[in-house]
């Protein structure tokens, strides 16, 4: 009788490959749960639902004069609406070969048959500042904070930003209206 | 250190407590028959008044909270309810607004202190780390408690600093995007900010106590840097330094409460005082002072990536600072060549933080035309806050691991007592 019973118990401890799959099992469910619990803790920081269904906004684009800029706020952050000067215009295209840090060419930046317009995010690629219209020896745009040169065609020209004015999703929806986002 | 405790609870309802909390054991132990070298000069004396500052601005800070409504359109305003209409509200936010530069003092004092004794050498690194991870979390206590009152620098500091994080290739926008919360700084930001900025200086306070825990574990260093070696090398901590603790504190808050009431705006920046506008960049941001150095190296590189990874490195360096110095003596007391190195480090840091003062394309000496340099003139704080740049992490990563390898120092006292007695000696 003896014999039998120790029969029955040995493959279980000459196997403890079986014992080492459970823990590891068990770990690594343990281990799933955890990050499926600390991750909302995380994602609630990112944007929520109102915020990311933040209207579009239309804009009246007679209310801009020849060589003035307007500043809206579109998304809570400024956005520049830009009426160029064929003079501003005629500057960016000539420098569209000249060296840069984020070459881009003047067509890049306008919709087509409208380089009149140029619709930017007001925001310096640097560290955000708003950059003032008119400044820096390009006559585009100069940033306060650290001293960023924008031309005309709001590419970067100088300074520590490392990328143009960003351009972001619009479309025209007449000659004079446009619609962003 | 912590020898045997001599503690003996003198009356029944003592004896039943120390039975079941020795709280007052510990007190005592740690507090009262402390053995503390026996000198200790003045800069020892910041660790108490930096815990003093902890609960000042605790204090302050949980009133205020009762009176500051947290929200864009509230918040600036609110500041100005406590200001004007809230019974002392004027007092506790200048105490409070006050209060964090005088922390920064001290703790900038006892950093130092610790730089220039050799704190941080064995054993002491768990102790030099906590202290560093304490100066982190002050750091991020303050940016965020400096975002609360919503005007322009609270705006434009918050959106420049995030900016930073957003520098790393790859993750960097999606990291600014959720610290904010939306597509710029904006109410979830502020919201965020205050709740972190109540939580964290009561993880500054949990950080504090491993902070002590580690030093009563290896001990106070000396201004000697010698360990001491018997009982004539220690005095208890009570009456000795509880004493000498309090008669500086008493001169710290005098020079604080100068502050508080005759000079409240002082260490401030009036645009603080204009509602945040998120169309309009104020003509110049500058941070608070006690990161003024920092963002000095930040705008001394013009790559915007490596000018960050500058920043963080610059304070990185005091982490590493217990591995990058390899004398063997921990005093600059007995290393001259180090003590000269230290203060150019110091003054350097100085000038670093008027770097971070000044318009970058400013020039440093007025009136002097100078020479185009690469990308700048030569005389702007631009071209200074390099050179200072080049120094600070010289000194950390060059001079600091040479120096321990090529100095002789000079002779180091067998003990502590050693120089007082001989110096009682003298005198007769
Ligand atoms: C490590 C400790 C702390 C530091 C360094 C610190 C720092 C700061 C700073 C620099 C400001 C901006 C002051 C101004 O310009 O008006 C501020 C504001 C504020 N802090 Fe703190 N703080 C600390 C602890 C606390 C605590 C524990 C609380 C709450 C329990 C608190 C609540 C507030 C509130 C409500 C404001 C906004 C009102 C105001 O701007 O005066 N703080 N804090
Ligand atoms: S934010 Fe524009 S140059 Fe730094």
């Amino acid at each position: 009788m003896a014999d039998t019973a120790q029969e029955t118990h040995a493959p279980v401890q000459d196997d403890p490959s079986r014992r080492d799959f459970i823990y590891i099992a068990a770990i690594a469910a343990a281990a799933g749960g955890a990050v499926a619990t600390v991750w909302p803790f995380v994602d609630q920081m990112n944007p929520s639902a109102d915020t990311l269904a933040l209207a579009s906004v239309e804009y009246d684009l007679t209310k801009v004069e020849p060589g003035q800029q307007v500043v809206i706020l579109w998304r809570k952050q400024p956005l520049f609406i830009r009426n160029r000067t064929p003079e501003q215009i005629a500057a960016a295209i000539k420098d569209d070969n000249a060296a840069m840090k984020d070459p881009q060419k003047d067509e890049a930046r306008h919709k087509p048959g409208k380089a009149q317009w140029l619709i930017l995010l007001g925001s310096c690629t640097h560290l955000g500042c708003v950059p003032t219209v008119g400044g820096g020896e390009y006559g585009g745009w100069f940033c306060p904070c650290h001293g960023s040169v924008y031309d005309t065609s709001g590419r970067i020209r100088k300074g520590p930003a490392p990328l143009n004015l960003a351009v972001p999703e619009y479309s025209f929806l007449s000659d004079t209206k446009v619609k962003i986002g | 250190m912590s020898g045997h405790s001599t503690y003996e609870p003198k009356n029944a309802f003592s004896k039943w407590l120390d039975a079941r909390l020795p709280v007052t054991r510990l007190v005592w132990d740690s507090f009262v028959d402390y053995p503390t070298p026996r000198n200790l000069n003045y800069w020892w004396t910041f660790g108490g008044i930096l815990t003093l500052c902890l609960g000042i601005q605790i204090l302050t800070g949980i009133v205020l909270a009762m009176h500051y409504q947290v929200g864009g359109a509230t918040a600036f305003n609110s500041v100005e309810h406590i200001m004007r209409d809230v019974r002392h509200g004027w007092l506790i936010r200048n105490i409070h607004a006050t209060g964090a530069s005088m922390f920064f003092i001290a703790v900038y004092i006892h950093m130092l202190r610790g730089l220039y004794y050799g704190s941080f050498k064995p054993p002491r690194e768990v102790l030099w780390l906590l202290g560093c991870l304490i100066y982190g979390i002050m750091m991020a206590t303050a940016f965020m408690g400096y975002v609360l009152p919503w005007g322009q620098m609270s705006f434009w500091g918050a959106k420049v600093i995030t900016n930073l994080l957003g520098v790393f290739p790859g993750v960097g926008q999606s990291i600014t995007t959720w610290l904010w919360g939306g597509y710029g700084v904006d109410d979830p930001t502020l919201n965020r900010f205050f709740s972190l900025h109540y939580l964290l200086p009561f993880v500054i306070a949990g950080v504090v106590v491993l902070h002590i825990w580690a030093l009563h574990v290896v001990g106070q260093n000396n201004p000697t840097g010698v360990d001491p070696k018997s009982k004539a090398d220690t005095l208890p901590f009570t009456p000795y330094a509880t004493a000498k603790d309090a008669f500086a504190m008493s001169l710290f808050l005098i020079v604080f409460a100068v502050f508080v009431f005759f000079l409240p705006d002082a260490m401030g920046h009036a645009d603080n005082n204009i509602p945040a506008n998120p169309l309009q960049t104020p003509p110049h941001i500058v941070p608070e002072w006690y990161f003024l150095p920092f963002y000095a190296i930040l705008r001394a590189i013009p790559d915007k990536l490596m000018g960050a990874l500058a920043m963080f490195g610059a304070i990185g360096c005091l982490f590493a600072l217990p591995w990058l110095d390899t004398s063997k003596v921990r005093s600059m007391r007995y290393r001259p060549t180090a003590k000269i190195c230290f203060v150019i480090f110091m003054v350097v840091c100085i000038i670093l933080g008027f770097c971070g003062a000044n318009k970058p394309d400013d020039q440093v000496i007025p009136g002097l035309a100078g020479f185009m340099l690469l990308d700048a003139n030569a005389n702007s704080w631009v071209w200074l806050s390099r050179i200072g740049t080049f120094y600070y992490f010289l000194y950390f990563l060059v001079i600091t691991p040479m120096l321990g390898l090529t100095e002789t120092p000079l002779p180091v006292p067998e003990t502590i007592a050693s120089p007082v007695v001989a110096n009682a000696e003298k005198k007769g």
